[in-house]
């Protein structure tokens, strides 16, 4: 771990660093959303078939797949920390800013790297028509964005409370609604085939989110950390 | 004393003079006169979970229980008055629109509410350690806070809603209502204000003689 004269950058490399190098030890994190992630997949390509569903529908099941798969996930970061008592050792050694940030890109591999697989194997499963894939991976990056912004610290709050598994769903999910159902609706968009002009008021919408709930976060962190 | 019963007297006289005065909006008939209780509670609401906010901030600023204290008070109350805002709101749009719940966005926003506040009670359930709890609370708090822009303002101006948006003020800011209407919503807004002040200061001392006799037991 590089002492407190190294900058944020280098402080907050160190803490993802050290999250992934421990998440490769395991894949813990990994296959538990990748694996929660494909079987919601399969369930709904099963019960679905290929029948010519319509681009609203199909948007709504894949970013609930994307949401229950990222829950199934995104808290574990925080929740190894204090299952394995390693909470106290990483207060002493690193600043709150650069653990809220290595954990925050760590969540953002994590996801991203499920989404890298999850998606193609929807449109293989499903059938859906992709529209443009530049302006489709647009959305998806700045979904993710907002799905990792706005869940981390949550991740951080219910690994300080004693019933974990159920409470971080229910916290999560009134924060993201807004952010869900302006995914939905600039994804639905986007496989009907528009262009970048009909979903920018989505594409701004989904900005705006990320950024205040990361700069939010990197605030408040501090308080759930340090309490 | 004597200005609790002059806010019971007041109240009684807004409740009779928004049945018998003329309907406030026309055109939707006699269910507008809905409005004069449903905007002072969506009001109530949203000051209240302000307030809880900002007794949050203070207790993450200062660590003192009491901080804590009221902002768990407001956000109870807060959560009374969006469940009644909710249900006339329901009621009114059976009446207009045909049906209880369709998913207009000021519907789902303030379901989101319900369910940001119905979280934030969750949390202090499963967090045992006074402290923590105050602080995790607060925090969550905050930080939901900070999503109700997204829902009260973008949403709506995304999808299109059926909720009237003039009832109050018009675009220009100056106010749609007859002088009588007037008269009768800012007094059951003021009246509204003043009640839920004086329940949340009951609520609180509730909770301050609580922790006392605890801590007398201990």
């Amino acid at each position: 771990m590089p002492s407190k004269s190294a900058g944020l950058a280098g402080r907050t490399f160190a803490v993802y660093a050290k999250d992934i190098r421990l998440e490769l030890r395991t894949r813990y994190g990994l296959n538990a959303i990748l694996m929660f992630g494909i079987t919601t997949l399969a369930v709904v390509s099963f019960s679905l078939g290929q029948s010519g569903l319509s681009p609203k529908l199909l948007a709504a099941l894949f970013w609930i797949i994307i949401f229950f798969s990222a829950m199934s996930g995104l808290a574990q970061v925080f929740i190894r920390e204090e299952e394995s008592g390693t909470a106290l050792a990483l207060r002493l050694t690193a600043d709150p800013d650069a653990i809220y940030l290595g954990k925050l890109f760590f969540n953002l591999t994590l996801l991203s790297v499920m989404v890298v697989i999850i998606t193609p194997l929807f449109f293989i499963f499903t059938d859906a028509p992709a529209g443009n894939v530049g302006r489709f991976v647009v959305v998806l990056v700045l979904g993710v964005l907002g799905l990792c912004g706005a869940t981390t610290l949550v991740a951080a709050i219910i690994a300080k409370a004693s019933v974990k598994g159920a409470l971080f769903s229910v916290l999560s999910f009134p924060i993201l609604v807004p952010l869900l159902i302006t995914l939905t609706a600039a994804t639905e968009k986007i496989f009907d085939g528009l262009t970048f002009t009909s979903v920018s008021a989505e594409l701004q919408f989904l900005t705006a989110y990320a950024v205040v709930m990361i700069t939010a976060s990197v605030l408040l962190f501090k308080f759930v950390w340090q309490e | 004393m004597w200005w609790k019963i002059l806010i019971f007297m007041a109240m009684a006289a807004v409740i009779v003079f928004s049945f018998v005065t003329p309907m406030p909006q026309a055109q939707i008939g006699s269910a507008s006169r809905i409005f004069y209780y449903h905007i002072p509670q969506a009001w109530i609401c949203v000051l209240a979970f302000a307030m809880s906010m900002v007794f949050s901030i203070r207790y993450l600023m200062y660590r003192r229980p009491a901080e804590d204290d009221k902002a768990v008070v407001a956000a109870g109350l807060g959560f009374v008055f969006c469940l009644l805002a909710t249900i006339t709101g329901s009621i009114f749009a059976k009446v207009t629109w045909g049906s209880f719940w369709n998913w207009d966005p000021r519907e789902t926003s303030i379901f989101i509410l319900l369910l940001i506040y119905g979280a934030y009670f969750a949390l202090r359930g499963a967090v045992e350690v006074e402290e923590r709890r105050a602080s995790l609370s607060a925090v969550y708090s905050i930080f939901a806070f900070v999503t109700v822009p997204f829902l009260i303002f973008v949403v709506p101006r995304i999808v299109p809603s059926l909720h009237p948006e003039d009832s109050v003020v018009n675009e220009n800011l100056r106010f749609t209502m007859g002088p009588a209407v007037r008269a009768i919503f800012f007094s059951s807004l003021a009246l509204f204000t003043v009640l839920y002040l004086w329940i949340f200061s009951l609520a609180r001392r509730v909770r301050v003689v609580e922790r006392f006799r605890m801590e007398q037991e201990d």
